[in-house]
């Protein structure tokens, strides 16, 4: 072995000549090696796939014009972007590739903005800088930013867009749900422009629990929360019996009465089989809660709670001090204050309370509750956090209940436990932990909801848009959201219309629902007559709408102080009201008025001003036009219906002066008969 | 001198050991299930032609079902789903229940375009017995159209009616197109929609109760509806784009 190795030394070292060749080449073979990786690295090769893919189609010379080989740098220093990503994405830019489905050499799909001056990871994540396709796309140790999995995406369309952006549906409704599910009541979450994120779901108070509900089931509901109501945000925190059984009994010991609270039942419940579904129906109780029918389908709105099974849950005393007025018991309701009488309390309570559900309860034997279970149970309510959501007298709502989540977009991978089985990524984490959170620990508290899939996905496209880069980017480059209005109308009728709770589904100055239309420009676009009979008895104006508004039972000063104050304050700078006359109108400009209705406008598919002939389903129904809107809030509407109520599905068909000024005239003269009723009265 | 090859077989064997481990971590769980049954043949029950945004989950999850010669459903038989990449199943592969069925919750890839989902079952003389669903993804010019379409369009040009939302399809003398119709539309080029959707049905000799949206809708939303009606139609236009398919 030895002798072998010794002649070989000496055929290579033998003499200076020998081991200065021999070095000679061995430099030159060392010298070789960075060129050879570089003719060898991916990029070119990629590159290359593409010219042989090119080659063979009809628009090759185009794409061979368009081609720059060697690496390719997208440098944009403010966004902190240096992305080499087109070395190897070659036909982002190309419209024509639109048939090409195999990557690298896809066309990047239309977005509003240009590739040059955002680069990709902004919106794609990975590591810009990187050339080779394990380094941008996976995370190594030294750079732990794995490429965004598409369904995510929209994340970042949120780190710059602070507010809601059409096209990106997924992030709107994560961002919603972190509110309406109540996940900022326990993690704060603060946006990236220093405002804090809000819950949306107004968790009732506790401390009177006891004057609406029974502590049986305070129990179910603790230990199921779904099993009362499908649609229940309160999540299920997986109580043992004993542990559910003791915070029953402290949250029923802990309550005290309200006066008012519940009522004497000076009218019995009534159940009359006929009575009481219309009574339900016409208060279009359906607007706001949602019934289960036989068919097992919710039909009804979400902004109040689900009343399936509300008879096993409310007491008939409260339930009927509720229906009298509900701002005793919760002065910030969104439950509107009708005005009911005594016999439609009774009615519909009695219709309300037969809403019940026997098994619900029939397994719920409690015995009377011992001071120590009591005590037991007030710690238990604490640890839980139960007042981070609820108002509950002698508990404070605690501080950073659970973590801070405005920043968890950028958490990083290593500090994260991750349960066995499960991808080591951000969004996997994310979604795991919503998904089953206390497969992480048992001892975790944060409790189970109820989310479906896309709703996961959703939500993990809202937290991870919570990143540091949202939190840094300067404001120059952010589109910020509207901030949300404050506004209240002040006065005798601002207090009316918070008792009338208008604001659950009318938004006036930015401020309320959209369940129902925006009166900010009522005042312009009403006659007071009109808005008079409509608030004494509401109709429905729009026939293919099942959410409608519902009659309150107002006094005829309550009516007046209403429309004066909408009929004063509601107005719009681009109408005046009194600028065009309520009649007076040739029938020459009223037939040319029909004749552009029917012909060349076609209102009738989605309107019906002739009931016998007119079929149109989607805007109001004109028959009584002429007797509810001013002639000038339709000369405007004619002209521009968006700029009066943007978002509105009418189109706006540009019309001249001539047309919409005769179309208001045969518009005008649709009074439906109202006159003669009115004067009936 | 002699323990060189002995450090190079330890590296060469280590080596070995750690790219083993490694491409064996995927298919453990898998492998698991034993049908219990076979079928002769797979038929879809529910979830063909959905719309999801791209990388979305299907709204509805796909249903199939596995029949035997007589056409009765079979419990106990493998099913197992594929599709191209960026394509997941949850569960990937399971047995058929009791009605004879396997539901699974289909995401689709991080591409707009059409996929092709296969669910698979192996029957008696253990031949495979497959069969093909279409799903669609939609990417961001599509997802605004499909918006726009909901408050603007659908209204009308779909004739389904839905609890919240009644349909004016019925009320119209002259019908419209529901978007899916691909024979209607795909004869109709992209600047004679633009003109249909700008200046209303008179601009193609059509019905004026399409009205005019060209001063409703900018250019990019209208190239946005555009983009979701060739999207949704069925049959696909010939230059629809990629189709993605298992390979």
């Amino acid at each position: 072995m030895k002798e072998i190795l010794k002649s070989f030394w000496q055929k290579l070292f033998g003499d200076s000549v020998r081991a200065f060749g021999v070095v000679s080449l061995v430099f030159l073979a060392s010298l070789a090696i960075a060129p050879a990786k570089n003719f060898f690295s991916e990029w070119r090769h990629y590159q290359h796939g593409y010219l042989r893919m090119i080659r063979n189609r009809s628009d090759a010379n185009t794409l061979q014009r368009h081609f720059q080989g060697g690496i390719q740098q997208i440098w944009l220093p403010e966004l902190g972007v240096t992305d080499r990503c087109t070395s190897c994405h070659v036909g982002l830019k190309e419209a024509g590739l639109t048939d090409v489905g195999t990557q690298p050499f896809r066309k990047h799909p239309a977005i509003p903005h240009a590739i040059d001056q955002f680069g990709c990871t902004v919106c794609h994540r990975g590591q810009g800088a990187a050339t080779t396709v394990a380094e941008a796309h996976n995370s190594t140790l030294a750079w732990e930013q794995p490429i965004l999995p598409a369904k995510y995406i929209e994340s970042s369309c949120g780190e710059c867009h602070r507010g809601s952006v059409p096209g990106t549906p997924q992030l709107t409704q994560g961002r919603q749900l972190l509110s309406r599910y109540g996940c900022v009541h326990c993690h704060t979450v603060k946006r990236p422009d220093g405002s804090t994120m809000k819950p949306t779901d107004d968790p009732p108070s506790l401390s009177h629990i006891a004057d609406k509900t029974s502590r049986e089931w305070v129990y179910a509901w603790l230990k199921d929360p779904q099993a009362y109501a499908t649609t229940a945000t309160m999540p299920n925190f997986k109580l043992s019996d004993d542990d559910a059984r003791d915070m029953s009994a402290f949250l029923i010991a802990n309550s005290t009465p309200l006066p008012g609270d519940t009522a004497t039942l000076t009218a019995k419940p009534a159940s009359d089989p006929a009575a009481g579904p219309s009574l339900y129906g016409e208060s279009f109780c359906a607007s706001c809660h949602a019934v289960q029918n036989a068919a097992g389908n919710l039909v009804g709105g979400d902004v109040g709670p689900e009343l399936t099974r509300v008879g096993s849950k409310v007491k008939p005393e409260w339930l009927q001090a509720w229906l009298r007025s509900p701002r005793v018991y919760d002065a910030e309701t969104a439950m509107p204050h009708y005005r009911f009488s005594d016999p439609q309390v009774a009615t519909l309570s009695g219709f309300l309370l037969a809403k019940a559900d026997s098994d619900l309860l029939a397994n719920v034997h409690l015995d009377a509750a011992t001071p120590q279970q009591i005590a037991h149970g007030k710690r238990l309510v604490s640890d839980y956090g139960c007042a981070s959501c609820h108002e509950i007298a002698g508990i404070k709502k605690p501080e950073n209940f659970a973590p801070e989540l405005s920043r968890i977009g950028s958490k990083p991978v290593t500090q994260l436990i991750f349960l066995p089985g499960m991808p080591h990524t951000l969004p996997d984490y994310i979604a795991g932990k919503i998904k089953q959170p206390r497969a992480f620990s048992p001892g975790l508290k944060m409790p189970q909801y109820s989310f479906g899939p896309a709703q996961i996905d959703a939500l993990t496209t809202a937290l991870l848009a919570l990143n540091d880069r949202a939190s840094t980017l300067p404001p120059s480059l952010t589109v910020p959201a509207v901030p949300e209005s404050s506004y209240e109308p002040a006065g005798k009728a601002g207090k009316l219309m918070s008792d009338l709770a208008c604001f659950s589904c009318h938004r006036i100055n930015g401020h309320g629902g959209t369940m129902a239309p925006d009166l900010t420009w009522e005042g312009s676009s009403v006659q007071r007559q009109w808005l008079v009979e409509f608030l004494k008895n509401p109709n429905t104006l729009r026939p293919s709408l099942i959410r409608r508004m519902p009659r309150f039972n107002l006094t005829d000063g309550e009516v007046k102080e209403l429309t004066d104050y909408m009929m004063t304050v509601y107005q719009s700078p681009s109408v005046d009201r009194d600028s065009m006359l309520l009649s007076g109108y040739t029938p020459g400009q009223i037939e040319l008025g029909k004749q552009l209705f029917y012909g060349k406008y076609s209102c009738q598919g989605c309107h019906i001003v002739d009931t016998k002939t007119d079929k149109g389903y989607i805007g109001p129904t004109l028959t009584h036009v002429g007797s509810r809107l001013t002639a000038a809030w339709i000369f405007e509407w004619m002209k521009n219906p968006q700029a009066l109520r943007p978002g509105t599905a009418e189109p706006n068909r540009a019309m001249s002066d001539g047309d919409a000024r005769a179309l208001t005239a045969f518009l005008i003269s649709q009074k439906g008969g109202a006159k003669q009723e009115v004067a009936k009265k | 001198m002699t323990r060189a090859p002995a450090i190079v077989l330890s590296v060469v064997v280590a080596l070995g050991a750690s790219l083993a481990t490694s491409c064996s971590r995927k298919p453990a769980s898998a492998a698991a299930l034993k049908p219990t049954a076979f079928g002769a043949a797979i038929v879809e029950s529910s979830g063909g032609k959905q719309i999801a945004q791209t990388g979305g989950l299907l709204p509805q999850p796909v249903i199939v079902q596995v029949n035997d010669e007589q056409g009765t459903a079979v419990t106990g038989a493998l099913v197992d789903f594929s599709g191209p990449a960026g394509v997941s199943f949850d569960p990937a592969s399971a047995l058929t229940d009791s009605s004879g069925q396997v539901t699974t919750n289909v995401s689709l890839g991080g591409m707009a375009g059409r996929y092709k989902v296969t669910a698979s079952t192996i029957d008696k003389a253990h031949k495979t017995v497959e069969i093909t669903l279409d799903e669609i993804a939609l990417g961001y010019s599509q997802t605004l159209g499909r918006q726009l379409n909901e408050q603007y369009c659908e209204r009308c040009h779909n004739p389904e009616s839905t609890v919240e939302r009644v349909s004016n399809y019925d009320n119209l003398e002259v019908k419209p197109h529901p978007f899916t119709e691909g024979d209607t539309y795909n004869k109709i080029s992209d600047a004679d929609l633009t003109a249909i959707i700008s200046h209303g049905g008179p601009a193609l000799n059509k019905s004026a109760l399409m009205p005019a949206w060209g001063n409703t809708l900018s250019k990019s939303e209208i190239q946005a509806l555009i983009s979701y009606i060739r999207a949704v139609s069925d049959p696909p236009i010939r230059n629809a784009g990629p189709v993605y398919a298992k390979n």
